[in-house]
């Protein structure tokens, strides 16, 4: 009980916090209308987002397609809409494979340490060694391109990030007198990772998740723009803006849309997850 | 003095002994994507079209008949002496289809962290002298939007306003510098954000610190105490991230190319994805991969000629 008022105080404190944040909260409110728009997809837009007209190809916004047609006569509009729903699902299922199993081998490693963390941490070097975009794009080599595929390399592509920062935490507390304790009294080393460890180290994992939605959501666009990710018909906002190169001088709103969604959508997660960090743990700040 | 030089010599093996089992690791993975690839490498290598004396022929001639350690050091000895292999496609050595392209890629990541370096360290000092003005709101709210635009949309705004509108500068190809200014500005924008964030809170922290302000109180011009004493210090966390960012636009630098139609390094792996050329991709992953890891390096020894700390230490 003492615990859960604890808890219930802490959580006080951060919304307290995070509400005097305002770029925190425009980006919460942004993440929010992205998630709500990604559910809400079926009722909220106005076409099917894969029927088209091809007597209204390229049209320009009007009252009935108020951000226009894109080159098969679709609604731009019903396709940004469906577009959140690809774009959150690949985000979701990107950021929960990194945050597991970037969790796991960052905790395996931060608390036995010795030559096993040094391998794993070797290991993270070597797939961070291939920079940004490129080791997304090495995974897909393998993997062939496709919706499932690129969730993959995007989630493989944020596991070093994830184990590197859980790593760091669980070697600053695991020298702490309550893990010391629980050691004394006999509590084996899965319940020190998981019942006094982990829940001592979420805040710099939730201030990751929420930035890796970003990074994530930037990574699989630009996979699915080259080609490699998300194929047509599919709507998904990467894809959609490379179908519009084509169409820059004649129709420069097809390409427009698309990626302003794309850049809303990132700003949103890089201001909340910054407040949250600043909110969760002030020193957690650059 | 000798025992400072033993420290920063010390640190540089350090990094060193870091670096070579992370250079062996990307050899490993570029070596593995062959045979991670679903079939038979003699097959995949011999392309879709190919009978089976050529296929037999091949796995000979590589060696894919043998264990696959014996490959490998096979592997490695024919990249030391700049062998990647045979295209599938071109029937070209692909160091030659890699050579010019690799080039070209370097020359566009470097004008973009020149343009990235002076735009952020720019930005960076001035928003940390002026902290809380309009040009300081200005400037983090442009980081904040450089580091939230997708490179490649970034870049077609670019070219629609600059190629297709204003035509002052060319909509692609390649032959001169005016050809390379919008594929960098486009490949720059996250990266001079980055700079300018971190330049701003590293100038923050320094010009707090009591050796600026006996500057300040000894009466040195304010532009000195500024870009002499206060930048030089603040520029030793921004090292690391010039080598971090550099890297990260090898990495970018094939959605730029993409964007403005020109032949980089990144370019031909992605064709060569779609083409099932392996070679070519393998080659590429290797030399992108093993340019960040060198390029790592040297900024941890740059770090380590510029910090004091790692003398003292």
């Amino acid at each position: 009980m003492n615990n859960r008022g604890q808890k219930t105080s802490q959580v006080r404190e951060v919304w307290r916090r995070l509400k005097r944040n305002r770029a925190a909260l425009a980006g919460g409110v942004i993440v929010l209308l992205f998630v709500a728009t990604a559910v809400l997809a079926p009722w909220l837009s106005p076409c099917p987002p894969n029927e088209g007209d091809l007597t209204k190809r390229l049209q320009a916004p009007s009252r009935e397609h108020l951000l226009g047609t894109d080159p098969l006569g679709r609604d731009l509009l019903s396709r940004v809409i469906y577009g959140a729903r690809i774009s959150l699902q690949i985000q979701i299922v990107a950021v929960v494979i990194a945050m597991v199993i970037g969790t796991f081998l960052g905790m395996v490693g931060g608390y036995y340490g010795g030559t096993l963390d040094h391998i794993l941490m070797r290991f993270m070097d070597i797939l961070l060694a291939f920079p940004g975009i490129f080791l997304a794009i090495s995974i897909i080599a393998v993997l062939g391109p496709g919706l499932t595929n690129l969730m993959l390399a995007a989630g493989i592509y944020s596991i070093p990030q994830f184990a590197r920062i859980v790593r760091g935490s669980i070697l600053s507390l695991k020298e702490k007198e309550f893990v010391e304790a629980a050691r004394a009294v006999g509590e084996r080393d899965f319940d020190i990772l998981f019942r006094y460890l982990l829940p001592n180290s979420m805040a710099p994992i939730i201030v990751q998740t929420t930035l890796r939605m970003a990074t994530v959501l930037l990574t699989a666009s630009g996979l699915s723009f080259l080609g490699l990710g998300v194929q047509p018909p599919t709507p998904e906002w990467g894809a959609m803006l490379s179908n519009a190169r084509a169409y820059l001088i004649t129709a420069p709103h097809v390409a427009t849309v698309p990626g302003l969604a794309i850049m809303l959508v990132v700003m949103g997660f890089n201001l909340f997850g910054d407040g949250l960090r600043d909110s969760l743990d002030p020193r957690l700040r650059d | 003095m000798n025992l400072a030089r033993k420290k920063i010599a010390k640190y540089i093996v350090k990094r060193i002994l870091v670096f070579l089992p992370v250079l062996i690791g990307v050899s490993l993975i570029s070596f593995s994507l062959l045979h991670m690839v679903p079939g038979d490498p003699a097959e995949l290598l011999a392309g879709e079209d190919a009978n089976s004396e050529f296929i037999k022929a091949l796995r000979q001639e590589y060696g894919l008949d043998r264990p696959l350690y014996i490959q490998y050091f096979q592997f490695i000895f024919h990249v030391v002496r700049g062998d990647f292999g045979i295209s599938i496609r071109n029937r070209e050595p692909v160091i030659n289809l890699l050579r010019e392209r690799f080039l070209f890629t370097l020359q566009l990541s470097f004008l973009s962290i020149l343009i990235a370096a002076f735009i952020g360290l720019l930005a960076g000092v001035i928003s940390s002298t002026r902290q809380y003005s309009l040009f300081d709101n200005l400037s983090m709210v442009g980081a904040l939007f450089g580091i939230s635009m997708p490179i490649f949309w970034f870049g077609l705004l670019l070219m629609l306003v600059f190629s297709v509108h204003l035509k002052w500068f060319p909509a692609g190809g390649k032959g001169t510098l005016w050809h390379l200014i919008l594929p960098a500005i486009a490949l720059g924008a996250a990266s001079s954000a980055v700079i300018a964030r971190m330049t701003r809170a590293s100038m923050l922290e320094v010009i707090r610190q009591d050796f600026i302000r006996t500057a300040r109180a000894n009466g040195l011009r304010e532009a000195i105490v500024i870009y002499k004493h206060a930048l030089k210090n603040a520029m030793i966390p921004v090292i690391t991230v010039f080598g971090l960012e550099f890297g990260y636009m090898l990495g970018g630098a094939v959605l730029t190319e993409t964007v403005f139609s020109l032949s980089g390094v990144g370019r031909l792996m992605v064709e060569g994805i779609f083409q099932r050329d392996y070679p070519i991709v393998q080659g590429s992953m290797f030399l992108v991969a093993t340019t960040f890891v060198v390029v790592n390096l040297l900024t941890d020894i740059a770090y380590a000629l510029f910090d004091p700390k790692i003398r003292y230490e």
